[in-house]
């Protein structure tokens, strides 16, 4: 298939998703109770105040980390590279949970102080990794990861440390919460993710060819033209941006990030004019799907999501890797 | 372009706490050619990435067209300087002809796609690197050698007047060499394009350019005409290991052969 018509197929494929998500559920929803123009309805009251925002809020979640997740695949010319194993969701969650620990309650231009917190602690661990990376010469991208995957640890016996310390209500809470899930959201969800999420996909959006020089090393990036020390500060803004603002509001979602990208490279290939919308595509399409998964598979109970994608995409990953062979991506 | 291409003074690197270039100092007209030539270890790349700005010198002044390196933008820069970089195992998840386009990223306007003048472009320049046969094919398909050529293609897309190579034809057989020789040749003789080549190919390279700049630990040992390096002793300095000068009876070319003769 042409690259174009994977692109149309991914389209459709999500706009059928967005579509038709939140209809399935414990409660079936017919299409006359949600034109109820009274909206009083049990049925329309469950699609508008709580599906409708769900399947929003998975799909908004789902792009923002599988394309953090091929920016910075792009950055650190790595297939492990993620803001995931680079520590920078570990940050977002510490700060996250931080200030559920301390029971803090703020907001602050419309977006919560949990979202706040989430953005400082991936700010502060991107500005370290950053900093890492222009130390004595830069260092190079598997001392990186490794020191990434450290900084994971790290952080999460910090979280560790903090539920212990709670009480049992916090615990519970933060608990939940770190499991990855789209349970308890509303539109102030959708309203803390959208600008968060549609600023960092627009600073992508707009550095596709950045991104595409990038994979071909910094030197002759350089000798191409490229301003790569600015391009690679406005990668790690928008990207901590985005995953700061969706672990806030979903907790620490895995493997999106990671395979997402890698999947659609192997159906549109690395070039990012094509790979970037198909990852937001395929992104956002995948959680909002894997999310009614983790709804209907044991309902009335429900499964944290995080543990429906890595169950789902993990053995569609190795089908796809193992039907086209090698997956020559960087290395 | 008239006048000097480069006007290097005094450039000194350190990397690391180690001083790579002590003392640098050479100029070059534009639109002639300079060997870099040297030990391993000698600065040679180091020496080309400064002139790309890839690295910054701890001191001395680099001038590329009667300017201040630093003060050229990044795009300015890549407009007038192509790089084409040691042949080394890059796989980059691209076609060659995604990649040669890509090379047109310094004459993108914000925010803008590539267009058909860009396109063109990137033909011309897969066709005089003649690479256009496999321009579908991703780059890590390709022999070191065709690869080597889809580099210099790219840097021809950048429409530069200074080609840096570093090592071009290190590394490939024999008919890729020619390839490349014969390419880098007609660029310097026929577009009046401004070459320096780090090279360690003495007779196919150094020797035809119009100047030599040999570098040992970091300092310039020699700077001048080619035949300079035929003086006796020269060649045996810069590279700590005897040569031997052979002619040819039909040209009186003079080849040099590293090594004593083999009994």
């Amino acid at each position: 298939m042409k690259v174009n018509s994977i692109l149309m197929l991914l389209g459709l494929v999500a706009f059928a998703v967005l579509l038709g998500a939140p209809f399935v559920g414990i409660t079936s929803i017919s299409p006359a109770d949600i034109l109820d123009p009274a909206g009083e309805a049990m049925g329309a009251v469950v699609f508008w105040r709580i599906r409708v925002p769900r399947v929003l809020t998975a799909f908004l979640a789902g792009s923002g980390l599988a394309l953090g997740g091929m920016a910075f695949q792009a950055l650190f010319r790595n297939p492990l590279a993620t803001p995931f194993t680079l520590g920078v969701s570990g940050g977002a969650a510490f700060g996250a949970a931080l200030y559920m620990r301390l029971g803090l309650a703020f907001a602050y231009l419309g977006i919560s102080g949990g979202t706040w917190a989430a953005f400082a602690g991936a700010a502060l661990v991107i500005t370290l990794v950053y900093g890492l990376t222009r130390a004595r010469g830069g260092f190079a991208t598997p001392t990186l990861l490794l020191a990434g995957v450290a900084l994971s640890f790290f952080l999460s016996s910090m979280i560790l440390a903090l539920q212990y310390s709670a009480n049992l209500h916090d615990s519970f809470r933060l608990v939940r919460w770190l499991m990855g899930g789209l349970g308890m959201v509303g539109y102030d969800a959708v309203l803390n993710l959208f600008p968060l999420v549609v600023t960092g996909t627009v600073i992508l959006f707009m550095l596709t060819n950045e991104l595409n020089l990038l994979t071909i090393g910094e030197d002759l990036a350089m000798s191409r033209g490229l301003d790569v020390p600015r391009t690679k500060k406005w990668l790690f803004f928008a990207v901590s941006f985005m995953v700061g603002g969706i672990v806030a509001v979903c907790g620490p979602i895995g493997f999106v990030g990671m395979m997402a990208p890698h999947i659609c490279r192997l159906l549109v290939g690395a070039d990012h004019r094509h790979l970037f919308p198909a990852t937001l595509l395929f992104g956002g399409t995948f959680l909002a799907a894997c999310d009614v998964i983790a709804r209907m598979a044991f309902a009335p109970a429900e499964i944290p999501v995080g543990v429906i994608t890595a169950l789902l995409g993990g053995p569609f990953f190795l089908y796809l890797l193992l039907r086209r062979g090698t997956l020559h991506l960087f290395q | 372009m008239t006048g000097s291409a480069y006007r290097i003074d005094h450039l000194t690197v350190a990397l690391g706490g180690k001083t790579v270039l002590r003392d640098v100092s050479f100029s070059l007209e534009s639109g002639s050619s300079m060997a870099v030539i040297g030990p391993n270890g000698a600065g040679k790349s180091t020496l080309l990435k400064c002139l790309l700005r890839l690295v910054m010198p701890a001191a001395g002044s680099i001038r590329l067209f009667e300017k201040d390196l630093g003060r050229y933008s990044r795009r300015a820069l890549a407009r007038l300087t192509g790089y084409v970089p040691q042949a080394g195992s890059d796989t980059v998840p691209f076609t060659v002809e995604e990649f040669v386009l890509m090379a047109r990223y310094a004459y993108l306007g914000a925010f803008s796609h590539f267009t058909e003048t860009d396109r063109q472009i990137t033909r011309d320049a897969m066709a005089r690197a003649r690479v256009e046969n496999f321009a579908g094919r991703m780059l890590h398909t390709l022999s070191g050698g065709e690869r080597q050529k889809v580099h210099i293609a790219a840097a021809l897309a950048q429409q530069p007047q200074v080609m840096l190579l570093d090592e071009a034809t290190a590394f490939l057989d024999y008919r890729h060499q020619v390839e490349i020789l014969e390419l880098t040749d007609a660029l310097r003789r026929e577009t009046g394009m401004t070459v320096i080549a780090v090279t360690h190919d003495l007779n196919q390279g150094a020797l035809q350019y119009d100047k030599v700049l040999a570098l040992k630990d970091g300092a310039v040992v020699c700077s001048g005409r080619p035949g300079d390096l035929l003086e006796t002793g020269r060649l045996e300095s810069i590279y700590d290991t005897p040569f031997r000068f052979l002619e040819e009876p039909e040209t009186g070319t003079t080849y040099v052969v590293p090594g004593r003769r083999v009994p």
